[in-house]
């Protein structure tokens, strides 16, 4: 469990990054932050395993103050997916794989077999493990982003738009895979975009974050699309623009589920009686 | 041609002595360049004063620091080490900007990511940010290198015997094709370091070949 105790962050030069947010991660759950740039999204990320140190407040996980880990290890304990992979561009996909083990000093022998294994487990072909990262596809590389970050098995697992760079097929693949690893593995998951249906598509909890780093609503997708907190909400989940306004027009075919501007998203599987 | 064939014995240990006196040079600039440039690269407020230092120690004419150098370290002016330590100082003065300009090309979302593993700042140095920015060095230590060979015939005129003196030797005696010879063999030996350069590069450095454009062409992605 990662528990945020009011942090808040302000920079030097006076900018607010994350105002005074209080917030639960339960044990193997996903929760999503979203919110455009500039909400502090990626901070709030940045202080579970202390890249960022908050300016007051306290990050908790299992009850334990982050700040009495050391943050080296602390590191080492925590998966973290970055965007556009962040692998390290002179190491080979195998011991990109294997960093965090080694660096916890795991034979490179075992490491290495581990991580072979984690190759199938995040669906990459084993023929690809003595390539470079640049000899990889966008999607590849992101695999073994994730590869890597599962490498020490840790409890938490940190995504920051880990899947903001690629091509939107390949994200909906990368989402599918996500969402199929985490129903086997189950980490506690603190995953941040700023793509709604994103967020929606993988998160038990959505955590909606506005400009200044401030929490405008939280709760499962379910909870947000039926009763939106205010109009940013509205606004930012499509409900004003009329993306999420579903209505039903019957058709010689069935019945068509229509949003506000009249585009057919799709059709109702047994029609209304 | 009959001079070069009579005296390829001569040659020979001259190409051999001039090694010995260049080549340190080349090793001592490095080992000092890397931490000079890393302090440059690192500390903005010290990168001017350390680039321009440096930058100014180049200068130097060579003719006037033979003889400087030995006033202050209170070595033998006519000795090898003092040509050693000119030609370091050169090194240094050349490379110490490549190996600023290696650090700073270091992708800053490869240096997070190091971060983000686990990596203390020592390991970090030394396995991920010193070779990465492996290549831009490695050009600037075969500039480097060319140079320093070249340079270092200066060393016969404080009385330290290598390629040089067949300039000095065919000048006074007017053979033409001995300087010739001189000049053939400096460039055969910088060319010869500098493909050992390219070839130990290409074993340190094996990300580096054939590399395609790497994808980080991709927008990185900003603070949120």
């Amino acid at each position: 469990m990662i528990e945020f105790r009011s942090v808040r962050k302000e920079y030097a030069d006076g900018v607010v990054a994350v105002a005074d947010v209080s917030l639960v991660v339960p044990s193997h759950k996903t929760v999503v932050l979203v919110g455009s740039s500039g909400s502090g999204k990626t901070t709030l990320l940045r202080m579970v395993n202390r890249m960022v140190e908050p300016t007051s407040g306290a990050v908790l996980i299992d009850g334990e103050d982050v700040r009495d880990r050391d943050p080296v290890r602390l590191r080492r304990s925590i998966g973290y997916v970055m965007q556009s992979a962040g692998l390290l561009p002179h190491v080979r996909v195998i011991d990109n794989i294997a960093t965090v083990p080694i660096l916890n000093g795991v034979p490179r022998r075992e490491a290495r077999e581990r991580a072979r294994e984690l190759m199938d487990t995040v669906g990459l072909d084993r023929a690809l493990a003595l390539r470079y990262p640049a000899q990889l596809s966008g999607g590849q590389q992101q695999r073994v982003g994730v590869a890597r970050a599962l490498a020490s098995d840790p409890n938490i697992l940190l995504m920051d738009e880990p899947f903001g760079a690629v091509d939107p097929i390949v994200r909906r693949e990368l989402q599918r895979e996500l969402l199929r690893l985490q129903s086997e593995l189950g980490k506690t998951t603190v995953f941040v975009t700023h793509d709604i249906d994103e967020a929606f598509l993988l998160g038990d909890e959505v955590v909606i974050l506005a400009q200044g780093g401030r929490i405008v609503q939280r709760g499962t997708p379910d909870e947000i699309l039926e009763a939106p907190a205010d109009d940013f909400v509205r606004e930012f989940v499509g409900l004003v623009d009329g993306r999420r306004q579903m209505s039903l027009r019957p058709t010689p075919h069935g019945t068509a589920v229509v949003d506000a501007s009249g585009r057919v998203q799709g059709m109702l599987r047994d029609g209304p009686t | 041609m009959s001079w070069t064939l009579d005296n390829l014995g001569l040659i020979g240990e001259l190409t051999l002595e001039h090694l010995r006196q260049s080549v340190p040079p080349i090793l001592y600039g490095l080992a000092l360049a890397v931490p000079l440039g890393w302090v440059a690269h690192r500390f903005r407020r010290v990168r001017g004063l350390v680039l321009t230092v440096t930058g100014i120690l180049y200068t130097l004419p060579s003719l006037a620091l033979l003889p400087l150098l030995p006033v202050i370290f209170g070595i033998s002016a006519l000795s090898a080490v003092n040509l050693v330590l000119a030609l370091t100082i050169y090194a240094v003065a050349i490379l110490v900007r490549s190996v600023a300009d290696g650090f700073d090309a270091v992708d800053d979302a490869v240096r997070r990511a190091a971060v983000a593993m686990g990596f203390g700042p020592l390991r970090r140095f030394w396995t991920v940010e010193l070779p990465l920015a492996g290549p831009v060095i490695l050009a600037g230590l075969r500039v480097t290198a060319v140079s320093t060979i070249s340079l270092a015939t200066v060393g016969i005129l404080i009385g330290v015997t290598n390629l040089g003196y067949l300039f000095t030797n065919g000048f006074q005696r007017r053979i033409v094709e001995e300087i010739l010879a001189g000049v053939v063999a400096v460039a055969l030996v910088a060319l010869l370091v500098d493909l050992l350069l390219v070839a130990a590069g290409r074993i340190a450095m094996p990300w580096t070949r054939g590399a395609r454009v790497p994808s980080r062409a991709l927008p990185a992605g900003g603070r949120a």
